[in-house]
């Protein structure tokens, strides 16, 4: 057991997510024959679940602080009407229209951050005025018709990475590439890690486990290079992909390692005691709508991006996919617990069920089903977990509970039992 | 008149709220390295005068003029009051349930180096302050997981790593239990001991005794008076009569003891199962009995599961029923619901009013008549004027000061609340009344008033039983005590052979132990 902790840390329930990932990609590998870890459907999951997720980093955020975004998806959808409508009737380049579309994102988040920062009307109720008024106003400025997108902008919604190099690595050499510098870096900062801490005088760290741990998560990051890398010429990992992982990197470290992260935790894990501690919660609050809309107009530009043209009805539900998303990764409703890399776990789980039941021929009515019962019960198990005062399923797996049962109540006395004690 | 070693000085500070004047040309001189108790009652302006003194009300709210180490202060947060090392630690303690307790020191004041939170430096100055409040924890742990006394320990790390000159502590042992309040009292000595200078607000006469070098009483939001103690040798009396205004002989009414009545209630080999921990027992077997016109004590340290006994006896709201038996005026009953409880007149007053006891948004009247509704119902209706006759009634006999009983619960002092919440428990006519802490919070006043009221509930031959961790109050009003220790029934004896050392005693002693 304590080998296991060394080698994946104690994080059990992010490991148990992982777990949960990689054995419903598996097992509808299994029962698609063999259709699920295709280099051609991998593309499309990403390509095709990047704006959700990317919403879902946000959406995380605004979670943490203990609030909801509802507008999301109507923001999403009306920024990339701006956009497709720039460029047709304004004729902005579409360099230019993209920066619009970036800034009408913000000045939204402006508006939701006013509202609930300045005068302190609930995160749901603002937002669900903006789902109105957004959706209203998507439809009002198209006129209920779709507009094309300028073409240009295909590449960071459906494109893939440049071919070069030599042949003879039967791959796509920019994911190659992308694959290699991943599990380098990986490696670089496990192990610089490992030795920053011996540095600092701690014991009891195996150099074998770092080890161990580079070379399995190095060979899960080769497998999917290889996975993405060897579709038919011409195919890489998808743009939209790599934009997704530089914005999750981005986003771990704003949310982990600074201040403005710290404070966003602080906040949703109580509000007035942040307050004390001299944290601006107005400042927070605000900032977290602004970055939220921002990514939602981001996410909104690459799916009318993909699709090659805006429509009214873009974004419609997207919001309850990234809620979903931010739920399964394990956030708490009450605010103050949530993680962005948790969070991409489970919009990724919710993708693969989309995907894996669409193989195998499910309906969206039994996929819809699926999908609400899978979140139910993920939530459903962190509650339970969290009454028994566990950390998840899998200490239990591991039949080791001492760690987490002691730290849960460390003010009690041991308990005695009746027969022991007294008669 | 100035001070050479004054390290503080506040001059006639006033502040004014909407229609109240909190405080009133209120002026302390505050001598460096010493620990200086503030002391008043509930309402007196104290913690008012500590938030302006740490910039929680910005220069400009409040007239008069604050000099930290003879230099005019404006502050104009609790930033620019901590930059010179003034530092509040409130009574709600200001940490963060889910972070570390490294991040929770430097909250607020992070260590960041090339914009990112430097990890190494901050754990390397966690452990080094951790060490200096003698707190043996990894720093990576997260706060919920501590308990009250080292969470209280991790604010004064907070404190200490913004090189804090005068600590203030606002009632810094309220939530603590013997051993950690004794134990944070140390550390401020030791504190003391490194030149750090701390305020101390606290209702704690004994704890004022034991570590300050002056004491300043504030009442009605002016100062009476300050002057030097020696440690260990204060006159709580004159403390008393300063905070009250008036002279108190007697903290209790007199009271003659009645425990010949007739057994109301009793309760044999009561055995509770925690709520979420199967095998845990909060009650353990216990038997007793409460009798008519009787004050029934039960006293015991936190956590020794007084509050779970009284819980699951009314209507089991609280763990889960393994065993015993309840009998009220001999006869055996069930009850297994709030509802059955109160049919069957039993009453319980919670400990935490706030949480428990009232719906904070209700006026005086709904509050009063909501534990028995059906009996200001008329034709399926809640009858508005019975319900006005009713509240009157109580407002009057109660002497619940109020402007009138629609007045929002929210609005009035604790005292008063309490009579509210005493008011809304009495209405549907109880035989056996549980009072859970039942002074908790409240002034010296107000408390007196509690028990005489007490006292009357019992003379008209209701059976009361007072919860209660304040030694002196369990001996000042209860006719007969039990003591419990560690969910178990540890002793019973009556007032007359009763005091404070014997109960202390019985309420550490271990029932059944090896010993």
């Amino acid at each position: 057991m304590n080998a296991v902790k060394q080698v994946f840390g104690t994080d059990f329930r992010q490991f148990t997510m992982v777990f949960a990932l990689v054995a419903l990609l598996l097992g509808f590998h299994l029962a698609s024959g063999g259709k699920m870890l295709t280099p051609g459907n991998m593309q499309n999951l990403i390509a095709g679940n990047a704006y959700v997720l990317i919403l879902a980093i946000g959406m995380v955020m605004v979670i943490v602080i203990g609030h909801i975004d509802l507008s999301v998806g109507s923001v999403a959808g009306f920024v990339g009407m701006c956009v497709a409508l720039s460029a047709r009737d304004l004729h902005f380049p579409w360099w230019a229209a993209l920066l619009a579309g970036l800034v009408i994102g913000a000045l939204i988040g402006c508006w939701h951050g006013f509202w609930l920062a300045k005068i302190g009307i609930p995160g749901f109720i603002t937002t669900l005025a903006g789902m109105m008024l957004f959706r209203g106003g998507v439809i009002w400025i198209s006129g209920s018709v779709s507009v094309p997108v300028p073409p240009e902008l295909n590449v960071l919604g459906a494109g893939y990475l440049p071919e070069w190099g030599p042949a003879w690595t039967y791959l796509n050499n920019s994911t190659l590439l992308l694959g290699i510098l991943a599990i380098a870096l990986y490696a670089w900062s496990q192990i610089s890690t490992y030795r920053r801490r011996v540095a600092d005088g701690e014991t009891g760290l195996s150099f074998a486990a770092v080890i161990i741990r580079v070379v399995l998560v190095g060979a899960v990051l080769a497998y999917v290079t290889f996975l993405f890398g060897s579709g038919r010429p011409g195919t890489s990992f998808p743009v939209p992909g790599v934009i997704l992982v530089a914005l999750v990197i981005i986003y771990h470290v704003i949310t982990q390692r600074t201040t403005f992260g710290r404070h966003i935790y602080a906040v949703g894990g109580n509000k007035q005691a942040a307050a004390l501690s001299g944290v601006s919660v107005d400042k927070v609050y605000f900032l977290v709508m602004v970055n939220m809309s921002f990514l939602a107009a981001l996410a909104g530009i690459l799916f009318v991006a993909r699709a090659t043209s805006a429509g009214p009805s873009d974004g419609n539900m997207w919001e309850l996919d990234a809620i979903a998303a931010v739920f399964i990764g394990g956030a708490a409703v009450s605010g103050g617990i949530g993680t962005v890399t948790a969070t991409m776990i489970g919009g990724l789980v919710m993708a693969t069920l989309n995907s894996g039941l669409f193989l195998m021929g499910v309906g969206q009515d039994k996929t819809q089903v699926i999908k609400g019962l899978v979140l139910l019960a993920a939530v459903a198990f962190d509650v339970y977990n969290k009454q028994q005062g566990r950390p998840s399923i899998s200490g239990r797996l591991f039949g080791d509970r001492t760690k987490s049962e002691t730290t849960a109540e460390p003010v009690q006395i041991a308990p005695t039992t009746p027969g022991a004690t007294g008669q | 008149m100035r001070d050479p070693h004054a390290i503080l000085e506040m001059r006639t500070i006033t502040k004014l709220f909407p229609g109240v004047r909190a405080l009133d040309d209120v002026t302390m001189t505050v001598r460096r390295g010493d620990i200086h108790a503030i002391c008043g009652e509930n309402g007196a302006g104290k913690s008012t005068l500590m938030k302006v003194l740490s910039g929680v009300y910005p220069h400009g709210t409040y007239s008069g003029s604050i000099l930290f180490e003879s230099e005019e202060m404006a502050f104009k947060d609790i930033k620019s009051s901590e930059s010179v090392g003034i530092v509040i630690i409130h009574q709600e303690l200001a940490l963060i349930p889910e972070l570390s307790v490294e991040d929770n020191i430097f909250l607020g004041n992070e260590i960041v180096a090339k914009g990112l939170i430097d990890r190494r430096t901050l754990r390397r100055r966690s452990l080094d302050l951790l060490a200096r409040v003698g707190l043996d924890v990894d720093p990576g742990t997260q706060i919920k997981t501590l308990g009250v006394g080292q969470q209280q320990l991790v604010e004064i790390a907070k404190a200490l790593a913004k090189n804090v000159k005068i600590l203030i502590l606002d009632e810094p042992t309220s939530a603590l239990n013997e051993d950690d309040s004794a134990n944070l009292l140390t550390l401020m000595k030791g504190l003391k001991a490194k030149g750090i200078t701390s305020i101390m607000i606290s209702h704690k006469l004994n704890e004022i005794a034991e570590v300050s070098d002056a004491v300043t009483v504030i009442r009605d939001g002016r100062t009476v008076e300050t002057y030097d103690v020696e440690a260990g040798q204060v006159d709580e009396d004159r403390i008393i009569r300063a905070m009250v205004g008036r002279s108190l002989d007697n903290r209790y009414p007199d009271h003659e003891p009645n425990t010949g009545g007739e057994v109301i209630l009793e309760v044999q080999g009561w055995t509770v199962e925690h709520p979420t921990v199967p095998g845990k027992l909060v009650c353990k077997d216990e038997s007793f009995v409460a009798r008519r016109g009787e004050i029934v004590g039960f006293a015991g340290l936190m956590g020794a599961g007084r509050t779970e006994l009284a819980r699951s006896l009314f209507g089991r709201s609280y763990g889960v029923h393994k065993s015993g038996q309840i009998f009220l005026h001999g006869a055996p009953v069930e009850l297994k619901t709030v509802r059955e409880a109160i049919r069957h007149r039993l009453a319980y007053v919670s400990e935490d009013r706030k949480l428990l006891g009232l719906n904070l948004l209700d006026s005086i009247k709904d509050t009063i008549v909501s534990a028995n509704l059906r009996a200001v119902v008329r034709r399926g209706l809640i009858d508005d004027a019975m319900e006005r006759t009713v509240a009157e009634r109580y407002r009057k006999s109660l002497r619940i000061k109020t402007p009138g009983i629609d007045v929002g619960v929210a609005t009035l002092s604790g005292g008063n609340q309490q009579k509210v919440v005493l008011a809304k428990w009495l209405f549907p006519e109880p035989d056996v009344l549980i009072l859970d802490e039942p002074t908790r919070g409240i002034d010296v006043g107000a408390k007196f008033e509690i028990y005489r009221l007490i006292q009357d509930l019992a003379d008209q031959g209701k059976a009361v039983i007072v919860i209660s961790s304040e030694l002196p109050e369990v001996l000042g009003i209860c006719d007969r005590i039990y003591t419990i220790c560690e969910g178990r029934i540890s002793g019973e004896v009556p007032r007359s052979e009763a005091d404070q050392e014997t109960l202390m005693r019985m309420m550490t002693t271990t029932v059944g132990s090896a010993a």
